[in-house]
């Protein structure tokens, strides 16, 4: 086995023997599917809103919100290792940097899958569509996973660059933010406010959401799935480049 | 922890064979001028010589905040040294990381484990990041575990491990690529007697018994006394003194003697006398010291003039010098929690092992 091999067993063995971080990462975005779901159901009366189910249209959003919550999970689980001096006890192996970030992701993406699973068998339970049938089910389980990767790389980066978890934490509002000025509450060609519309028309995470909602609405939609995951590996290209430099830094060894 | 295995210490002392051409080549340390400084602050490390012999348990002995982790740090390639050089294990510490780190055991002052991982966990992954196949991986790791006292407790998570626990098996962890030189950082810190007793055990039969190189931390002088060979002590970055434990207590020499008056308003007056035979040395409340400036000879004569000056005594003690006067000697501080005022000197020896 290799030491990514290595490293990926001890991310994911740390993800599945603390159930109640992985829980409570699903808890708060079931929570807010709920509260949304029951909340603004009037908004289905828009004309040309795309479905006349809210809970199926705020379910996209729920994808997205799990893959924040990996974000911090992965940022917060190196800048404990450097914090606790586990770090340095890797560096003095032969480790290599890139399988450190490859090992570290592969328990993030685990945590990805688990909880797009929930999100859709619960969202399913209670009525919501899922136009794409099975095979899409699947396609939304990998885009749920290359998601939570691709931001659970920015977390890693922000680990790396800070070493400190209250840090990491301190920048969960900021991803928040990401959220809220996306279409997550409203399709964007329905949103009146001109500033806003422009924000959530640049804001990559828009396009992960619309992707995720296209599976769940309207089947297969080549474009918003092509802009989706296209978005998403535009993420991870960045937060990996952005973990390798962070990483460089640290690894001070000789 | 059941006793080494005679095949490794070979293996290990075969690997080392055909050393030696000038210099401490195989698994000594030599460190030349190693300066440290950080943006913020001193230097934690000031121009540091010195040279570990192959074999040789060296104790690093200093005060909280006196450099000796910085050294570890740079010595075990974790930190590039401001100025200076060092070869570890024959290795230039700034040009050839990765061989030093192959040649060397490190167990820091953290003892940085996962506490969601059980030890048999640790083992697998510390093995597999260095590259050991899986049948040999398992095979050391149980012999490792097994040695330090940890088969019963292998496969629980490491979370629920007291500190001796902790500290055994990152010991364990570090022995795992069988390397020749052990940097141990502060290894008993935090420790109960026991536990630091168990410690200083396998430390000293890892080396008796298996040739390994150790380069010991401590601010515990009754450590750096049972385990070294030899001690160097490091106060604000720089070696104050150096030598064997015997040595560095003989140059200094004088015994301490301790007394308590039976009266405690005569604490005073039997100050005065005992000052006719040397320098006031602290002493725990309610006594007076002084080391004699003439040595355990003039302990009739402070008697005498105790008795003369009709001071009733309730005790009376001579202390050998420890390494604490050495480095009061050499510093004119206390190491922390030793002979301050705040402890008896006898504290120290009540904490050897029996």
């Amino acid at each position: 086995m290799s030491q990514i091999g290595y490293l990926a067993q001890r991310s994911l063995t740390r993800t599945l023997r603390q159930p109640a971080v992985v829980v409570s990462s699903m808890i708060f975005p079931l929570f807010l599917l709920a509260v949304n779901a029951s909340g603004l159901s009037a908004a289905t009366d828009l004309p040309d809103f795309p479905t006349d189910s809210y809970l199926t249209f705020a379910l996209g959003l729920t994808f997205m919100q799990g893959a924040l919550f990996a974000t911090m999970g992965a940022g917060q689980a190196i800048a404990q290792d450097i914090q606790g001096g586990f770090f340095n006890r890797l560096q003095l192996t032969p480790l290599r940097g890139p399988a450190l970030i490859v090992g570290q992701l592969s328990g993030v993406a685990l945590q990805g899958a688990f909880q797009a699973v929930t999100y859709l068998l619960v969202g399913i339970a209670f009525g919501a569509d899922l136009e794409a049938g099975i095979a899409g089910a699947l396609l939304l389980l990998a885009l749920a996973m290359l998601v939570a990767v691709a931001f659970g790389s920015l977390g890693l980066a922000l680990g790396l660059r800070t070493g400190n978890g209250e840090a990491v934490q301190g920048a969960f509002p900021l991803l928040f933010v990401l959220l809220f000025l996306s279409s997550g509450a409203l399709p964007r060609d329905l949103i009146a406010n001109d500033w806003f519309q422009a924000i959530t028309t640049v804001n990559p995470v828009s396009y992960i959401i619309e992707a995720f909602r296209s599976l769940l609405i309207s089947g297969w939609d080549g474009e918003a799935l092509a802009l989706g995951f296209g978005c998403a590996l535009a993420v991870l290209a960045a937060g990996t480049f952005a973990a390798t430099a962070a990483l460089r830094t640290r690894m001070a060894r000789t | 922890m059941s006793g080494g295995n005679a095949g490794e210490a070979n293996e290990r002392n075969g690997g080392n064979a055909g050393e030696g051409s000038g210099g401490y080549g195989g698994n000594g340390i030599e460190v030349e001028g190693l300066v440290r400084e950080f943006k913020k602050g001193p230097r934690a490390v000031d121009g540091i010589d010195l040279r570990v012999k192959p074999g040789e348990i060296y104790g690093f002995l200093g005060p909280n905040g006196a450099g000796k982790s910085t050294t570890v740090h740079m010595l075990t390639t974790l930190l590039p040294p401001t100025a200076g050089t060092a070869r570890v294990a024959g290795h230039d510490i700034i040009k050839e990381g990765p061989a030093v780190r192959d040649a060397i055991g490190v167990a820091l002052q953290e003892a940085a484990l996962d506490p969601f991982l059980t030890a048999h966990e640790h083992m697998r992954l510390q093995a597999g990041m260095h590259g050991i196949p899986k049948a040999e991986a398992r095979r050391r790791g149980e012999r490792l575990i097994e040695r330090v006292g940890l088969s019963e407790a292998a496969d629980r998570k490491v979370g629920g491990y007291s500190g001796g626990m902790k500290r055994r098996l990152d010991l364990a962890l570090a022995l795992v690529h069988e390397p020749r030189i052990l940097f141990l950082d502060e290894p008993t810190t935090g420790l109960d007697v026991q536990s630091r007793t168990a410690l200083w055990d396998e430390v000293g039969r890892l080396a008796s018994s298996h040739g390994v190189t150790v380069f010991l931390t401590t601010q515990y002088l009754e450590e750096a006394d049972a385990l070294a060979d030899r001690v160097g002590i490091i106060d604000d970055g720089r070696i104050v003194a150096e030598g064997t434990p015997d040595v560095l207590k003989a140059e200094i020499g004088r015994p301490t003697v301790e007394a308590a008056p039976a009266e405690a308003d005569a604490l005073e007056r039997m100050g005065a006398v005992l000052e006719r035979f040397g320098q006031r040395s602290p002493a725990p409340q309610g006594s007076a010291a002084v080391r004699l400036d003439a040595g355990t000879g003039e302990l009739a004569e402070v008697v005498r003039a105790l008795d003369a000056a009709k001071i009733r005594v309730a005790n009376l003690e001579i202390h050998a010098p420890t390494l604490d006067d050495v480095f009061l000697a050499k510093t004119g501080k206390h190491l922390e929690g030793s002979a301050d005022s705040a402890a008896p000197p006898t504290g120290e020896l009540e904490a050897l092992p029996a």
